[in-house]
């Protein structure tokens, strides 16, 4: 950490972020806030409702179910994608001609547009001329994820695991390779069995990164939508309409503005609020 | 652990568990790829895990037919243009949060990142109507940016833990030396966090170039992106899964030469340089 002289004109250099991305963001904020408290027929003629819509909402069973279902898959794939990155990151080469062909693998996936990463695991897991479908309904799996809700559920944390767990690796591997040899060294002449040397060196070293990759995918999973939609399309039934399929099915296909506002309002302010949280930690630790 | 120090004795077994990953990584990759060199015959006809009757088809539609290959182009574009503003913006602002206190910094670099946490779909509807009230809905330039939104928190963010990497005995050397404050950064600092630079370069490309919500919404004719053509062909021309995989396939291409480009910084640059 250097440290910071107090330098107000310092502002003049963030002026230019600051406009451009409140330009962004407010002025599409103050829409969704307008439909959010008031009630249109169009015209620009508004009237206030105050918090119905919000009422309306957070009392209406289907925003809890898609709710619980969000975060029912944010945990999960957190659980699988975070302990076997590590292992991967762990297992992995740290020198040698493999590091870069590992590297750039695993990377691919997450350049790969997100619309065509659903459509990949579509034509993947058809059941009757996709790979794994087809594999796994050979073998004697009933699997067929355009009508059963767990296969699809199945379906879509492979996916996601797929599309992002190399996210944690390289973000693991950053933090395994910034540990000099020379800890391992005195570790190996403690006698310092693989566990200890995980537990006091390596994990501590990669608190850091592994906070930034939690809380990427944190946000990432939280918003998840082209993939889901072009995958399963929240389906069959609702099953796997998380909140932002259940938003635009109610923005876009009900026309229900006023809700879907509220409803937005309240899921950005959800997505805020964990990250604020993560982010405070995240500072704490590194003044320590 | 200290075997890494001659690769060639890493026990197998160490060797197997990414050899595995990268496994389930490349299956659905060959699987896109086998469909796109399949007829559609062949696709709807039943299971067959190699191409029987292999077709350059469907690619020379891509390649011959403006609307699939204009696509391609309309979002490498915008991509581009994004990169460029994104970094251009974030350079100063990240000096200033990585070398300056002022009045309301921590709230203002939190505040750049609550952006990066607003989700797509919230913003999509909004995103419309500030866009065509502009006059710029259907170009290049409004999903370039839209695209800001979270590509320059993100930007600011890697560029600053660079930065705060360098000394600051750096910019202080350099006004003894006389050197003005643009010169310095430019001839001085800007090459010091030049792996830096690449790196939120990288971020902002991949970021703008996988978003498929905003730039669907935000383009109809003149500047379609590849996704807007991908899901027309999905729904009007029937099911033909053999184009959409060519078509899919060919968006892995400018990623991977990115990677490839990369490849020797990504591990730094996914520690946002302060590990």
């Amino acid at each position: 950490m250097i440290s910071k002289s107090v330098k107000q004109s310092a502002w003049f250099f963030v002026i230019p972020v600051v406009f451009l991305v409140a330009f962004n963001a407010l002025i599409p904020l103050m829409t969704v806030v307008n439909y959010a408290f008031q009630e249109t027929f169009g015209d620009n003629v508004f009237f206030w409702e105050g918090l119905t819509w919000f009422e309306q909402v957070l009392n209406s069973d289907r925003f809890h179910d898609a709710f619980l279902r969000q975060i029912m898959f944010t945990s999960i794939i957190l659980l699988i994608e975070v302990p076997l990155g590590i292992a991967i990151a762990l297992s992995m080469p740290r020198k040698g001609p493999w590091v870069s062909v590992c590297l750039v693998l695993m990377a691919l996936p997450l350049l790969i547009p997100w619309n065509v990463v659903g459509a990949m695991w579509n034509i993947f897991a058809l059941p009757d001329i996709g790979l794994l479908g087809y594999s796994l309904n050979a073998i004697g799996i009933d699997y067929n994820f355009t009508q059963q809700p767990i296969s699809a559920w199945i379906t879509t944390i492979l996916m996601d695991v797929w599309h992002w767990t190399s996210l944690v690796v390289l973000l693991a591997y950053a933090g395994l390779t910034a540990i000099p040899e020379a800890y391992y060294q005195a570790a190996k002449i403690d006698g310092a069995s693989k566990w200890a040397v995980f537990k006091w060196i390596q994990l501590p070293k990669m608190k850091r990164v592994l906070t930034i990759a939690i809380l990427l995918r944190f946000m990432d999973s939280f918003m998840i939508y082209t993939e889901l939609i072009v995958l399963t399309g929240g389906g069959p039934g609702n099953s796997t309409t998380l909140l932002s399929i259940d938003l635009v099915k109610l923005a876009l296909g009900q026309f229900d503005l006023g809700p879907a506002a509220a409803m937005s309002l309240v899921y950005f302010f959800v997505v805020l609020l964990i990250c604020w949280v993560f982010y405070t930690l995240m500072m704490k630790n590194e003044q320590q | 652990m200290n075997s890494n120090r001659r690769t060639a004795a890493i026990p197998l077994y160490r060797l197997l568990v990414p050899a595995i990953y990268i496994l389930f990584l490349m299956l659905p990759i060959y699987w896109l790829l086998s469909m796109s060199f399949k007829t559609t015959n062949e696709i709807l006809g039943g299971f067959s895990f190699f191409p029987r009757d292999f077709t350059l088809e469907n690619y020379i539609e891509i390649f011959t037919d403006p609307t699939w290959y204009r696509g391609y182009l309309n979002s490498i574009t915008y991509v581009v243009i994004n990169t460029v503003i994104s970094v251009t913006f974030a350079l100063p602002a990240a000096y200033a949060f990585s070398r300056y206190r002022f009045l309301g910094d921590k709230h203002l670099f939190f505040w750049l990142l609550t952006n990066r946490m607003a989700p797509p779909a919230v913003f999509a509807l909004p995103f419309f109507q500030l866009y065509a009230a502009i006059d710029l809905y259907d170009t290049h330039i409004a999903v370039a940016l839209a695209h800001c939104l979270f590509n320059i928190p993100l930007a600011v963010w890697i560029l600053e833990g660079f930065m705060s990497g360098i000394p600051k005995q750096l910019d202080e050397m350099a006004y003894v030396d006389g050197y003005s404050f643009p010169r310095f950064f430019v001839k001085i600092f800007m090459p010091a966090i030049a792996s830096g630079i690449g790196v939120a370069a990288f971020f902002c490309f991949m970021y703008s170039w996988v978003e498929m919500l905003l730039s669907k919404t935000l383009t109809s004719v003149a500047a379609k992106s590849i996704a807007a053509t991908m899901t027309r062909t999905a729904s009007t021309a029937g099911y033909e899964l053999g184009l959409l995989a060519a078509a899919g396939a060919l968006t892995i291409i400018p990623g991977a030469i990115v990677i490839y480009f990369v490849r020797n910084y990504i591990a730094k640059g996914f520690s946002l340089g302060r590990v």
